[in-house]
């Protein structure tokens, strides 16, 4: 077989004739273990690029290397769905002249299969991938150094960047199958030391919490849920990475036992938790655009009910068939809530960016029941609030808060609030919670936002959606 | 009044901490650090205020790292540091 694929990152980048000016891409499904982003902007650095715009599905603490290149002109533009650590400190004070561009998870598949998002080299690292450019987030040999599981956030550039370089840090014989990214969508092969970090994948958002508030907090959201009216059998469910919506699955998963219900499917960011319902045959299937631990990375790789799917097949407004049409029940957490149940996951209540968009306002707006779970407070930080600092889920798609001072129901949804007082549940008005909140903590000063736009907050149908300023200090 | 170093407090989630020492100026010096200093920064400095002048102490160096405590436990805490400063108890 002639192999003209394989060749280093410096061929990779000279062949796909990027130029100054263009977009290029990165998955982010080793989390907080990434290593591609930092290795391939160090490289355009170095070969003397200017002026990019990187288009990442997220970015983390790991990614601060990018504030020099954004110093030095190499990164000017940034989208993503969130940002943290030192970077998202930087930003939020004012270090890029453009503001980011933040996308929920579905609203940048769909913009980049509408082309409104246009794509001009992604640099997609796997933990597998042959010499053809067959990839994978699984390993297939002995010599295996890295495991992400899904690659649903990089199927969508995959499909519609004009040129696509695979990294892989295992380079296998052909074929490399099942695989995730086609050959047919592959330009160039790279291997490099490492891709990520697999032991890092479940840091970040995700905490499995022995916080007895939390437990509370999920024991409260369970009980939302069995007296919905949407537990029943064959039900569908996704939870966020909160650690009360991780803890909420174990009290659901003893009352489908009793109540001998299944669920159909569960959908979103996978974990170890789904994964063993899944097991035990609580759940048919498995549908998977994040595997958020590395329980649920290997077991993508070994079970056929365990699906991958791309971020426009899980999440898109534009596309009907995309799966969070036909999910029932969704548990999602807040950094605040305001009394109009608008939602902010993605700033601090400090006004600097802490967070990420991720699948919350598609998921939220397209299920049939959609859960808020958070404490009143946080340290002297109100959750619920008079008006969000930013916001990111509009109120008209959230339909339940779940505190532990009472559990608030969307005015819009006066069937659910019945059946939840049916149930004994402490349903209480959403402006109680906001006044409780502040009887508590005093009214807080304004926050000291300047005049720069540093972000975007765009809907999930590519509207505009919000703007954030610069925290002056 | 008669005074030597004393802290009371921890750096948790939530709490603060408080350590107060002699000075020679006057009126109560207070260096606040606090991750809601924005938002509470003012509400915190009169809490501290309040609570010192109460126990009878209006010359002090007060260093206080707050994260994100409670007016109840700023209270408690300058409180605490006061008595293990003066060596007054105020709860007898």
């Amino acid at each position: 077989m002639r192999n003209t694929k394989v060749v280093s990152l410096e061929e990779a980048i000279r062949r796909s004739g990027l130029k100054d000016g263009m977009t290029i891409s990165f998955h982010h499904h080793f989390r907080g273990g990434d290593k591609v982003v930092n290795l391939v902007v160090a490289k355009l650095a170095e070969m003397g690029f200017k002026n990019l715009h990187l288009a990442a599905s997220s970015l983390s603490d790991v990614h601060a290397p990018l504030i020099e290149h954004i110093r030095n002109g190499v990164i000017t533009k940034i989208s993503t769905s969130g940002l943290r650590g030192e970077l998202a400190n930087e930003i939020s004070h004012g270090l890029m002249e453009e503001p980011v561009v933040f996308r929920s998870h579905g609203g940048r598949g769909s913009a980049i299969a509408s082309g409104e998002l246009h794509i001009d080299v992604a640099f997609l690292g796997a933990s597998s991938c042959d010499e053809l450019g067959n990839a994978s987030g699984c390993p297939r040999s002995e010599n295996a150094k890295s495991i992400c599981g899904s690659l649903g956030y990089a199927l969508p550039d995959a499909r519609y960047a004009d040129h696509v370089v695979i990294l892989t840090d295992d380079l296998v014989a052909y074929p490399n199958v099942p695989k995730s990214i086609s050959a047919c969508d592959v330009e160039s092969v790279v291997v490099v030391d490492s891709v990520g970090d697999s032991s890092k994948i479940s840091s970040g958002a995700i905490r499995d919490s022995k916080n007895p508030r939390d437990i509370l907090l999920a024991q409260q959201a369970a009980k939302v849920i069995i007296n919905s009216g949407y537990f029943k059998d064959g039900f569908s469910i996704q939870t966020g990475t909160g650690g009360a919506s991780l803890a909420a699955v174990k009290f659901i998963r003893e009352s489908m036992i009793e109540k001998g219900i299944k669920a159909s499917f569960a959908l979103g960011g996978i974990t170890a938790h789904m994964v063993k319902l899944h097991e035990e045959g609580l759940i048919g299937r498995l549908i998977d655009v994040q595997s958020f631990d590395k329980v649920a990375a290997e077991s993508i790789a070994h079970d056929q009910l365990h699906q991958e799917v791309s971020s426009v097949e899980y999440a898109s407004a534009e596309h009907e068939g995309s799966a969070v049409h036909a999910l029932d029940i969704v548990i999602l957490s807040a950094l605040e809530v305001d009394v109009n149940f608008n939602v902010n996951v993605l700033v601090g209540s400090d006004g600097i960016i802490r967070g990420a968009i991720g699948g919350h306002p598609d998921t939220a707006e397209d299920s049939a029941l959609s859960i808020i779970v958070c404490p009143l407070l946080r340290g002297r930080i109100p959750c619920v609030v008079p008006k969000v600092t930013t916001l990111i889920t509009p109120g008209k798609g959230v339909d339940v808060v779940v505190t532990e001072y009472g559990i608030a129901v969307n005015p819009l949804r006066p069937e659910i609030a019945g059946r939840l007082k049916a149930a004994g549940l402490k349903v209480v008005d959403i402006h109680d919670l906001a006044a409780k909140a502040t009887s508590i903590i005093g009214e807080p000063d304004a926050l000291p936002f300047g005049d720069k736009v540093v972000g975007i907050v765009m809907d999930r149908h590519g509207k505009v959606l919000d703007q954030i300023r610069n925290i002056v200090k | 009044m008669e005074m030597k170093n004393a802290s009371a407090g921890t750096l948790e989630s939530g709490d603060i901490m408080i350590q107060i020492a002699p000075t020679d100026k006057e009126g109560l010096q207070i260096d606040l650090t606090s991750s809601v200093a924005d938002q509470f920064g003012k509400q915190i400095r009169k809490v501290i205020t309040e609570t010192l002048e109460g126990l009878g102490i209006d010359k002090a160096d007060v260093k206080a790292v707050d994260k994100g405590a409670l007016d109840c436990t700023i209270r408690a805490r300058v409180t605490a540091a006061a008595v293990r400063a003066t060596g007054k108890d105020v709860w007898k």
